[in-house]
C-alpha cells in the first residue's frame, strides 16, 4: 500500500519509510528523503522514541545508518530505554548507528556567543565515514535555549537547515512545545515550520483522566497526506499510530461461510446453525443478565473442536472467570492448562483505549485465537472517554476480522433503563451479530430473556427465549405466549404444568368415553350374535321342515304307489299330487346371509 | 616561580574563519595579552580541518576554550567576550592579569 502511495502522489518528492506502524500510511509513504522533518510536542509525547524508531527501523530494515545527535537525555541512557522496545542499539552501534552524546556538559561556562558550525562539520565527517543516510538531533530546543536570543536560535536553525539540505541526509529534528501553548500559532515555532518540509505533531493530553496520545501530520511539502489526528500508542515494541482508517480505505476482508457454535444447542438453532465464523458478535445487557456465561460457553466449545481461545477479562481475574463459569457446568481450567485457552484480566483504567488495543493486537498476532470474547467492551469505555472508546471498539473488530477471529464481545447498558436496547459504544451497527439479554420481571421474578436483535448474514428467530441457568449448564426455553401474555419463570412453568394436567385430564377423558362406546358396541355385538344365532336355528328349523317335507312326501308317495299297486289303478290318477306349500331350498338361505 | 603545573594549557576549539571563531580568537588573544607566553600553552584546532578529533574531544559547539590544566578542568563556551567570566574560569584575576 505505501508503495503504491508513494508513487501514486508524490511523483516530485521521495520519501523514505519510518517503519513506525501507522505513520507511513499517513503520511503516504514515510518523511521526505534528504529533507528536514519537524517532530514537536509537549514533554513525554514520544518524540524521542518517534526519531529513535525511525533511525533503528533504517538501519535495521532499509539498510540506511543513522547518526543520533542528543542534546536532552545522554545516548546511554537512550540506549538504556530502548532496550526495553527490544532494540539492541549496542549492537546496532557498532556500524549502523552512531549515538553522540551533545549535551552542554554542566560545567561549562557561557562567555559569549557560539554557533553549531563545529559540531556540523564534524557531524558531517562522521556522516562520510560511515555513509550515514538519516540523522536525528534530539531535541533542539535545549540547544537553541542556551543561545539565549531569538536571532541567534534563528540563525542556527538556518544553519542546520542548510547543513542538511547540502547533505544527503534525511533529517529528523525533536523539538519540545509547551503544551499549553497553540503550537501552529506561536511564532517562535511557526518559524521552525518554515523551514522543515514536514511537521509532525505529537500530543499527550488528558481527556476524563485518561491519558490519551495522539499525531498529527501539520504540514508536508509537495505532497498529500492525512490531515486528521491520530492515536498514537507507545507499545513495548515502540510507536504505533492507529490509522486503519487510512490504510484501509477499501474494507477487504477473509469471508467465511462455516458455522461457529455458540456452545448452546437451541441458540445455534435459532441462529440457523451458530454464529458465522470472522464475524463480531455483540452482546449486551443490564449487569447479571450472563454476558460473561455466552462468551464461556462459546470458548468453551470452541476449545472442545479444538480451536485456540481467547477471554480478555476486564476488571476480573482469571481465577474469578474460570470459578464463576464452573458453576454453571462451563469447565475452562482444563483449556487453560493445555494451552489452548488464555484468560488475559486487563485493569480498564490503568491504560487508555488505545493501549488496550494494540495489546489486544499484540495477543491476537501472537496467540492467533480461533475465538474471542472481549468482556466487557465497555470497559473500553470507562479507559478511553466518549471519542476514543467507540473508535477502538470499531478498530478492534476491524483487527479480528482481518484475522479471521470470531469475536464476541459483551457489553454493559448504561443508564437506568435497562430495557434499552440502545448500545453505548455505538458497535452494534458493526457487530455482525447482536443479542440482547434482558430481564424479565413479572410474579416477583426476574427471568432472563434473550432476543437475536440482528445476524447479518444468517436466518435468524424472531423469538424471545428464557434462558436458563442451571448448575448443568445453559438452556433456552421457549417463553410461554398465549392468550397474549409472555410469562417466564415459575409462572410459565406452572402454566405449563397446568397445561400438562389439563391434557392429561383430557386423555383419561377420551379414553373413557371410547371405553365406554367400546362397551355399547360390544353389547350391541353380543346382541348381533344372538340375533344371528336365532337366524341360523331358525333357518336349521326350515332345513330341518324340508327335510322333512321331502321325507313326508316320499312315504306319501311310496304309499300311494303301494295303494296303486294294490288297487292295481291306471297311470292318469289325480290321487298322486302333492299340494301342500312349496319351501325354498335352505342351502340358498345360506347362500343369501352371506 | 613558575612551575610547570602553573602553565596554563589550553586548547581553543575553532571553526574556521566563522565569526564567532574569528572573534574567540581575538578575545583570548586580548585576555593573555598580558601573561608571559612560556606560562601559557595553547593549542587551536579548527574543527572544520579536523572534524573527527571534535567529536573524540566531545567538543560540539564552537567556540569552545578548554583548560586543562592546571586543575580543575574548564570549558568556556563562546566567543569569549565574556572576559570576567573568562578571566574567573581560568583561575586567573583580571586585574594581576592586567598588572603583568
Amino acid at each position: 500500500m505505501s508503495n503504491e502511495a508513494n508513487a501514486q502522489q508524490n511523483a516530485g518528492i521521495s520519501k523514505v519509510p519510518t517503519g513506525i506502524p501507522g505513520v507511513d500510511e499517513i503520511t503516504g509513504g514515510g518523511i521526505p528523503s534528504h529533507r528536514t522533518t519537524l517532530v514537536m510536542g509537549g514533554p513525554g509525547s514520544g518524540k524521542t522514541i518517534f526519531a529513535l524508531q525511525t533511525l533503528v527501523n533504517g538501519a535495521c530494515q532499509y539498510g540506511e545508518p543513522a547518526i543520533f545527535v542528543a542534546f536532552e537525555e545522554n545516548s546511554r541512557n537512550i540506549i538504556k530505554n530502548a532496550h526495553t522496545f527490544g532494540w539492541n542499539l549496542a549492537e546496532l552501534e557498532e556500524k549502523q548507528l552512531f549515538f553522540l552524546d551533545a549535551r552542554m556538559p554542566a560545567e561549562a561556562i557561557l562567555a559569549g556567543n557560539y554557533d553549531l558550525t563545529g559540531l556540523l562539520a564534524s557531524l558531517r565527517a562522521k556522516a562520510e565515514e560511515m555513509g550515514a543516510k538519516r540523522i536525528v538531533f534530539d531535541s533542539i530546543d535545549v540547544l537553541l535555549s542556551l543561545l539565549g536570543d531569538q536571532r541567534a536560535e534563528r540563525q542556527e536553525l538556518y544553519r542546520i537547515h542548510d547543513w542538511l539540505a547540502e547533505s544527503d541526509l534525511t533529517g529528523i529534528i525533536t523539538t519540545r512545545i509547551e503544551a499549553s501553548a497553540d503550537p501552529v500559532f506561536t511564532e517562535h515555532f511557526s518559524f521552525m515550520q518554515f523551514m522543515a518540509d514536514c511537521v509532525i505533531l505529537l500530543g499527550h493530553h488528558l481527556l476524563d483522566q485518561v491519558s490519551l496520545r495522539s499525531c498529527r501530520v501539520l504540514k508536508y511539502r509537495g505532497t498529500g497526506f492525512a490531515e486528521n489526528e491520530f492515536p498514537l500508542v507507545i507499545t513495548p515494541t515502540g510507536i504505533e499510530v492507529a490509522s486503519a482508517e487510512v490504510s484501509d480505505n477499501v474494507v477487504r476482508y477473509p469471508i467465511f461461510s462455516d458455522r461457529v457454535s455458540s456452545g448452546i444447542e437451541r441458540l445455534d438453532t435459532m441462529l440457523t446453525g451458530g454464529y458465522l465464523r470472522g464475524t463480531s458478535m455483540l452482546i449486551t445487557g443490564s449487569p447479571g443478565t450472563s454476558k460473561t456465561t455466552l462468551g464461556g460457553a462459546f470458548l468453551q466449545q470452541a476449545c472442545e473442536r479444538g480451536e485456540r481461545a481467547l477471554f480478555i477479562s476486564f476488571d476480573e481475574s482469571a481465577e474469578e472467570v474460570v470459578r464463576n463459569l464452573a458453576s454453571v457446568n462451563i469447565l475452562l481450567q482444563p483449556y487453560m492448562d493445555a494451552g489452548v485457552l488464555r484468560i488475559i484480566p486487563y485493569r480498564s483504567e490503568a491504560r487508555s483505549a488505545e493501549e488496550h488495543l494494540s495489546r489486544l493486537k499484540r495477543l491476537i498476532a501472537e496467540f492467533k485465537p480461533g475465538c474471542m470474547v472481549v468482556d466487557p467492551l465497555s470497559a473500553l469505555l470507562k479507559s478511553g472517554g466518549s471519542i476514543a472508546g467507540p473508535a477502538v471498539a470499531q478498530r478492534l473488530m476491524n483487527v479480528t476480522k482481518e484475522q479471521g477471529v470470531t469475536l464476541l464481545c459483551t457489553s454493559l447498558l448504561a443508564g437506568n433503563d435497562p430495557e434499552s436496547e440502545a448500545s453505548p459504544l455505538e458497535v452494534s451497527t458493526i457487530a455482525d451479530t447482536w443479542i440482547h439479554l434482558s430481564y424479565m420481571v413479572q410474579g416477583g421474578e426476574r427471568n432472563r430473556a434473550l432476543t437475536i436483535v440482528k445476524s447479518r448474514g444468517t436466518g435468524h428467530s424472531n423469538q424471545v427465549r428464557e434462558l436458563l441457568l442451571s448448575n448443568e449448564g445453559l438452556t433456552l426455553t421457549d417463553v410461554y405466549t398465549a392468550g397474549g401474555n409472555v410469562l417466564m419463570g415459575t409462572l410459565r412453568a406452572e402454566k405449563v404444568a397446568e397445561e400438562a394436567l389439563e391434557r392429561e385430564r383430557m386423555n383419561l377423558d377420551i379414553e373413557r368415553r371410547q371405553r365406554e362406546l367400546l362397551d355399547i358396541n360390544a353389547q350391541a355385538q353380543a346382541r348381533i350374535d344372538d340375533l344371528q344365532r336365532e337366524v341360523t336355528s331358525r333357518y336349521e328349523e326350515i332345513a330341518r321342515m324340508n327335510r322333512e317335507q321331502e321325507m313326508h312326501m316320499q312315504d306319501w308317495s311310496t304309499r300311494q304307489s303301494d295303494i296303486r299297486l294294490q288297487r292295481s289303478a291306471d297311470e292318469d290318477s289325480t290321487i298322486g299330487q302333492y299340494e301342500g306349500p312349496v319351501l325354498p331350498a335352505a342351502t340358498e338361505v345360506a347362500a343369501d346371509e352371506e | 616561580m613558575t612551575k610547570s603545573t602553573d602553565i596554563l594549557h589550553l586548547r581553543l576549539y575553532i571553526a574556521g574563519n566563522a565569526p564567532n571563531s574569528t572573534r574567540a580568537q581575538a578575545n583570548l588573544a586580548a585576555i593573555c595579552r598580558d601573561i608571559p607566553a612560556e606560562q601559557i600553552e595553547l593549542e587551536v584546532i579548527d574543527v572544520l580541518k579536523e572534524p573527527l578529533r571534535a567529536l573524540r574531544d566531545k567538543v560540539f559547539v564552537t567556540p569552545v576554550l578548554h583548560k586543562y590544566l592546571p586543575q580543575p578542568e574548564r570549558y568556556i563556551v563562546g566567543d569569549l567576550h565574556d572576559t570576567q567570566q573568562v578571566f574567573d574560569a581560568l583561575g586567573l584575576d583580571s586585574q594581576v592579569g592586567e598588572k603583568r
